[in-house]
């Protein structure tokens, strides 16, 4: 990104000037100036043409990981206003639509369970569907399926899968309400029967960590977290049926887009008032994903236990918290002194309540929302805490976002040599695709490490924990 | 007929090439499960019809490649043939493959394409289609 058009607000802060023609609300972008440097100039780009849509409130902002993505760029925060014609994006929430990270704390030392995490990795790579063409055990039919759409994590519990303790700490008690399941075309409907329980490809994973260093004492004990113990994260969404969600709405949406009286810088921005029937009607598809995705990650973390117990039958996995990326959620956040009731698109970024905030589980009123920031299968990931003070509509980033494009990683590295690397390093990859594992080489991303103290340095929350890989599953 | 690939930060920017808009979307097809698998391993065993009604020719070919993903993992397929024709805004499609087996190589899974660098043009006598597929 050509930084020399932006303006330091402060190191960690920066705005776009706009132009004296520009017709658009204020812009601004959380990060470093190495950071901003290394983004594409697509993102400055995508920014801008959100912060000129209808009913935006304050301004249009990216996280310290943003990148270059589908109309909104990844990364990318932004609130409406439903009462003064605000609108909801389809390219605001994006494709994988709440796509997310579910953290499970174990009662696993790393020391005690070094010797079979070999026969660990094996057992859960048999037995977590990942990967291309590889589907669940799980076929619902049509019925089935629009209860998934409506119940969400709490439906999966119902079913066996999982805990009711855990839906405490799930993002809506795991279930999103104002979904209706007829707002989902039977396309997007058949797409998902044979994928529930399934983690996908590309850059989902699940994996199993070791919290390394403690940043912050008093929160990682709130969170149940110490030094040398295990963890697990679920990084998935919902999958075929949210992708077909977004590519049905973009399309009903892009060409109602002058209908609706709406100019549309780029088709991807495809939206809506969200008071309108178009609106509506994405707004109860969109919950149908939600839930689709928080069901998903629920069955995953029963399969993961079940897996566990077979090799540690004293292992107990509790849910840490469950976090979405993708998603536009009704909120009320304070703007000028008053609060308003927002929509707030996060597009490749986390929530990050605060302390005290009302909607997060008593455990983790005092010290804030946890929020995990996912790095490379090579390197690392972090747990943070919310803020009180947080200036983003409670959000904060999600990654460490790329560095380079797949195409240019399968240039650079051999998926086989790469997992031997891996190997020789402490970490267990499994994966049936090894171009699959080249695209994700911890070379092609950020340095998270960077990505993680950035956020905490801009405010927008504060490290409370890293987590080394020991073994990944990739699809 | 050609296919090739072009940069996105995230994801992965396919290109098909032909003489006719639908050779260039067959193309583009080929482009997208040459992703998810050796394309060249794939036998023609079961082939399924895809149809659907589109004026824009840049959203047709969006709806085009979704239309077959959706179907490959509806069926637990996997494709390496494709035809489509065009009847003004009437798009007849037929694609060609067999059930995942193993043997077959795993690639990455596409979600599906989107709406970004989506074009569909002519380009002296080439017909080229191109769009960012979701992975």
């Amino acid at each position: 990104m050509n930084i020399q058009s932006l303006k330091a607000l402060h190191s960690y802060l920066w705005t776009l000037p706009k132009s004296k023609d520009e017709a658009r609300a204020e812009i601004l972008l959380y990060g470093s100036q190495p950071l901003l440097a290394s983004m594409d100039d697509k993102v400055l780009e995508q920014i801008a043409n959100v912060a000129a849509l209808p009913g935006l409130v304050g301004t249009a902002m990216t996280m310290p990981d943003a990148h270059w993505g589908y109309g909104f760029p990844i990364g990318g925060v932004a609130a409406f206003d439903a009462e003064q014609g605000g609108i909801i994006s389809a390219g605001g929430v994006g494709f994988d639509i709440s796509c997310g990270i579910r953290c499970l704390r174990s009662n696993l030392k790393l020391a005690d369970a070094a010797p079979l995490l070999q026969r660990l990795a094996d057992r859960l790579f048999a037995t977590i569907p990942a990967g291309v063409g590889e589907e669940g055990n799980i076929h619902l039919n049509p019925q089935q399926l629009d209860q998934v759409l409506t119940g969400g994590a709490q439906w999966a519990v119902k079913q066996g899968y999982g805990n009711p303790a855990d839906l405490e700490f799930i993002e809506e008690n795991g279930r999103a309400g104002g979904a209706v399941p007829d707002n989902v075309s039977e396309l997007a409907k058949k797409r998902q029967r044979g994928e529930m329980g399934t983690l996908g490809s590309g850059n989902h994973y699940l994996e199993v960590q070791v919290v390394e260093k403690i940043y912050d004492q008093p929160i990682a004990q709130a969170f149940g977290l110490q030094e040398g113990q295990l963890v697990i994260s679920i990084h998935c969404g919902s999958r075929g049926l949210g992708h077909q969600i977004g590519t049905d709405y973009l399309i009903m949406l892009a060409k109602a887009a002058n209908r609706l009286g709406i100019r549309l810088p780029d088709r991807e921005l495809a939206c809506a008032p969200i008071k309108s029937p178009e609106g509506q009607r994405y707004l109860g598809a969109m919950n149908a994903a939600i839930n689709c995705a928080l069901a998903n990650r629920q069955i995953l973390t029963h399969l993961t236990r079940e897996t566990f117990n077979e090799i540690f039958p004293q292992a107990v996995l509790e849910t840490l918290f469950d976090v979405s990326h993708n998603t536009c959620k009704e909120e009320t956040h304070e703007v000028d002194g008053k609060p308003r009731v927002l929509h707030v698109h996060r597009k490749g970024a986390t929530r990050a309540f605060g302390p005290g905030h009302p909607r997060l589980p008593q455990r983790y009123r005092d010290v804030g929302q946890p929020v995990i920031i996912g790095g490379s299968m090579g390197t690392g990931s972090y747990i943070l805490a919310g803020t009180r003070s947080n200036p983003a509509f409670a959000s904060c980033s999600h990654g460490a976002g790329r560095a380079m494009s797949r195409n240019q990683a399968l240039k650079q590295w051999q998926g086989k040599t790469l997992i031997q690397e891996l190997l020789q390093q402490g970490i267990l990859i499994r994966t049936r695709s090894m171009r699959g594992a080249a695209e994700e080489a911890p070379g092609a991303y950020k340095d998270v490490d960077v990505v993680a103290e950035v956020t905490e340095q801009a405010g927008l929350a504060r490290r409370v924990a890293l987590l080394r890989p020991k073994v990944c599953i990739k699809g | 007929m050609s296919s090739s690939y072009f940069e996105h930060d995230a994801d992965i920017g396919i290109i098909g090439r032909g003489l006719t808009i639908e050779q260039s979307f067959e193309a583009a097809a080929h482009a997208v499960f040459a992703v998810i698998t050796n394309i060249e391993a794939i036998k023609p065993q079961t082939a399924v019809v895809i149809e659907f009604e589109e004026a824009d020719l840049e959203l047709a070919l969006v709806i085009w490649l979704n239309q077959i993903l959706g179907k490959s993992r509806e069926l637990g397929m996997v494709f390496g043939h494709f035809y489509i024709h065009r009847q003004d805004d009437h798009w007849h499609g037929k694609v060609l493959g067999e059930p995942w087996r193993d043997g077959l190589e795993r690639g990455v899974e596409v979600k599906g394409a989107t709406l970004t660098m989506l074009s569909v043009k002519q380009i002296g006598p080439i017909w080229e289609s191109r769009c960012v597929v979701d992975v």
